[in-house]
C-alpha cells in the first residue's frame, strides 16, 4: 500500500531510522533543554517572586497599599502574559538584542524565557500569598514585627507549600516553551525533535526526544510533590 | 497615671466604595484602664470594639484624638517606632492566628526572635511560658495538631513571652466550646495574678466579663455607652444595650411574651424585686408578706455571684386582699427597688 505523500508504511515505523548516529546530538540536545530552562527558570523565577511579592503587598489590604503601583503592576503583568510564546520572542528579539547582545540563539531564548516565565509566575506567587490567612499577618505585626521581616518569616514560609508546587508547575510550562527555541536557531530536544525527527520523517528521532522530556517533566513533578508534601507535613 | 489612656480619640475608615460614605467606626472614645484591671469591652459586632482594641498597639491608627500607652503617647508615632511599642503589649485572637509552619515552640519563640533576645535567653524563656500554660510536653507539635484549647494557650504563651505589661484579648474565648472557654478564662486569671499583666477584654460573651472582668465598657456605635465596676453594671445597668446584654445572662422582668405565659399560671400581681448584696436581706422581704398575710410565688428570675457579690431580680406573683397587698408593696418599695408589672 503506498502512504500520502509517497510515504511507505516502513518510513513511519521507521526501519531505517538515523537514531543510531544521532545519539551524541541527543545528549547534548538533552543537556542544552535542561540548561536553558534552568537558567530562564531561576531568573524568571526570582523576578516572578519580587513581581509577584510586589502584586500582592501593594493590593489595597496589603502591606504597602498603593492603588497606583497596584495598577500599574497588573497593567503591566497582564499586557505580557498572555502574547503567544512563539509571538513574544519575536517581539522580544530586539530587546534581546539590548540586554544580551544577540538576537538569536540560547541567550535570546533564555532571554524571552526568563521574560515569559517571570510573568507567569507572579500571578503564582500572588495567589499563592494570597492565601496566606491575614490574621497571622495580624499576629506578626501585633508582636512588633517589621514589614520586611513579615515577608520573610511569615509570608514566604506560611505559604511555601503552594509555592513549590507552582513553581514546579511553572517548570514544565517553561520546558513547553523550550520546545520552540529552534525558531530563533537555539538548541534543546524541541528543536532536535523538529529538526532530525519531524523533518526527516523519522518517528524514532521524535519519540526519543517526546519520551526524553516526559523522563525529565515526570522526575521534577515527583520531585516537586515530594517537597511540598514534605513542607506541608501531609 | 492609668496604664492606657484614651483621649476623644476616633478612628474613621474612608468610604469603602466611590460614593460611599467614611464610616466613623471609634467616635470621641475616653477610656482609662489602671494596671492590674481586667477590662472587659462588650458590644454587638460592628460595635467598633475590635477596632477600638487595635488602636491600642496601633495596628490601627487613630484619626484623632490621644492614646497613652504607659506614659507614651502613640497616635503620630512612626511605624518603627510603634513596633517598639507593640513589643510590650501582647495579643491574643479569636482565631489563634498561630503560624502553621512552627512548631508550638517556634510559634513561642517568634515574639523573642522579632525582639532581638539573645538565642540561650530566649530558649529558656519559651520553655519558662510553655510550663507556665501547661504544654511544655508539646513544644516539637505542629500547631494543626493541637485542639482549640491547646492552641489559645499557645496564642497566649506567645503573646507573653516578650513579659509585656498589658494582654490584649480579642474575642480570645469566641471560638471554643463551654468547657474550653472556662480552661482559657482561669489561665487568662493566672496572668493577671501570677504574673500582674493587665488585660482587655474585648466580646460579645457577657459571659466572659462576668466570669473574669473587674470593670466593663459598652460599647455601641463607636462610642462606649455605659462603664463602671462590673458589678455595678450588671446590677443595675441604665442603657439598653446594656440591659439587653446583662439580660443574657441574668434574668431581669420577663419579656411581654414570656409574662402573658406566666399571668395565665399565677393569677396573682407581679411584682420584681432587685436585691442587692448590701441592700435588704430576702428574708425580710418575705417576712413583709407573711406578716401582711400575702401569699407569694416565684415565678421568675434568680440570684447571682458577681465579682463574689451577690445580687438577682425576683418576680414575685402576690395574692391577697387588695389592700394588704398594696401596703406590703409600699413598705418593701421604701427600702428596696421594687417594680410592680402590669
Amino acid at each position: 500500500m503506498t502512504a500520502p505523500y509517497g510515504i511507505s508504511a516502513g518510513d513511519l515505523l521507521a526501519a531505517d531510522t538515523q537514531m543510531g548516529e544521532l545519539w551524541p546530538l541527543f545528549w547534548e540536545a538533552t543537556w542544552q533543554t535542561l540548561y536553558i530552562v534552568a537558567v530562564a527558570l531561576v531568573l524568571g523565577g526570582l523576578i516572578g517572586m519580587v513581581l509577584g511579592m510586589a502584586l500582592y503587598v501593594t493590593r489595597p489590604s496589603g502591606l504597602y497599599p498603593n492603588r497606583f503601583a497596584s495598577v500599574v503592576l497588573n497593567v503591566f503583568v497582564n499586557f505580557f502574559r498572555p502574547i503567544p510564546f512563539v509571538i513574544l520572542i519575536a517581539a522580544l528579539q530586539p530587546f534581546a538584542r539590548l540586554v544580551v547582545g544577540i538576537g538569536i540563539g540560547n541567550r535570546a531564548i533564555i532571554f524571552a524565557m526568563t521574560f515569559a516565565a517571570a510573568f507567569g509566575i507572579s500571578r503564582i506567587v500572588e495567589q499563592n500569598l494570597v492565601t496566606v490567612d491575614p490574621g497571622v499577618i495580624e499576629a506578626a505585626r501585633s508582636m512588633g514585627a517589621g514589614r520586611l521581616r513579615i515577608i520573610r518569616t511569615v509570608l514566604v514560609p506560611e505559604a511555601l507549600g503552594p509555592l513549590i508546587l507552582g513553581y514546579t508547575f511553572a517548570f514544565v510550562a517553561v520546558v513547553d516553551m523550550s520546545a520552540i527555541a529552534g525558531v530563533i536557531g537555539a538548541g534543546g530536544l524541541g528543536n532536535f525533535a523538529l529538526q532530525y525527527g519531524y523533518r526527516q520523517f523519522d518517528t524514532v528521532v521524535t519519540w526519543t526526544a517526546v519520551i526524553m522530556i516526559v523522563i525529565i517533566v515526570q522526575v521534577v513533578q515527583f520531585g516537586g510533590n515530594s517537597l511540598a508534601r514534605r513542607v506541608l507535613r501531609r | 497615671m492609668a496604664l492606657v489612656e484614651m483621649r476623644g480619640v476616633s478612628k474613621v475608615f474612608p468610604a469603602s466604595s466611590r460614593g460611599g460614605s467614611p464610616v466613623r467606626a471609634i467616635d470621641d472614645v475616653d477610656l482609662d484602664v489602671e494596671a492590674g484591671d481586667i477590662y472587659g469591652i462588650v458590644g454587638y459586632s460592628g460595635a467598633g470594639k475590635s477596632t477600638l482594641i487595635r488602636l491600642v498597639n496601633a495596628l490601627e491608627s487613630a484619626t484623632t484624638g490621644s492614646i497613652r500607652v504607659d506614659g507614651t503617647e502613640i497616635v503620630g508615632l512612626r511605624e518603627r517606632q510603634l513596633q517598639r511599642v507593640r513589643l510590650g503589649i501582647g495579643m491574643i485572637f479569636q482565631q489563634f492566628n498561630l503560624l502553621r509552619s512552627r512548631t508550638v515552640y517556634g510559634n513561642v519563640m517568634y515574639p523573642l526572635q522579632v525582639a532581638g533576645v539573645d538565642k540561650r535567653e530566649a530558649h529558656a524563656r519559651v520553655a519558662e511560658m510553655l510550663q507556665f500554660v501547661g504544654l511544655a510536653e508539646k513544644a516539637h507539635t505542629y500547631t494543626d495538631q493541637l485542639s482549640g484549647g491547646q492552641k489559645q494557650r499557645v496564642g497566649i504563651a506567645r503573646a507573653l513571652a516578650t513579659s509585656p505589661k498589658l494582654l490584649l484579648a480579642d474575642e480570645s474565648t469566641s471560638a471554643l466550646d463551654p468547657e474550653t472557654t472556662q480552661e482559657v478564662l482561669a489561665l487568662l486569671r493566672r496572668v493577671n495574678e501570677e504574673l500582674g499583666l493587665t488585660i482587655i477584654v474585648i466580646t460579645h460573651e457577657m459571659e466572659v466579663v462576668k466570669s473574669i472582668a473587674d470593670k466593663v465598657a459598652v460599647m455601641e456605635a463607636g462610642r462606649i455607652v455605659e462603664r463602671g465596676p462590673v458589678f455595678d453594671v450588671f446590677s443595675a445597668p441604665q442603657q439598653p444595650v446594656t440591659r439587653r446584654f446583662v439580660s443574657t445572662i441574668i434574668d431581669d422582668v420577663p419579656e411581654a411574651e414570656a409574662l402573658a405565659a406566666l399571668r395565665t399560671r399565677h393569677p396573682g400581681r407581679f411584682v420584681r424585686i432587685a436585691f442587692r448584696d448590701e441592700g435588704v436581706r430576702q428574708a425580710d422581704v418575705f417576712a413583709e408578706l407573711i406578716r401582711r398575710d400575702v401569699t407569694f410565688e416565684l415565678v421568675h428570675g434568680g440570684m447571682e455571684d458577681v465579682g463574689g457579690r451577690t445580687f438577682g431580680n425576683l418576680t414575685l406573683s402576690l395574692q391577697g386582699a387588695d389592700a394588704e397587698v398594696d401596703a406590703a408593696l409600699a413598705a418593701i418599695g421604701a427600702r428596696i427597688d421594687t417594680q410592680e408589672l402590669r
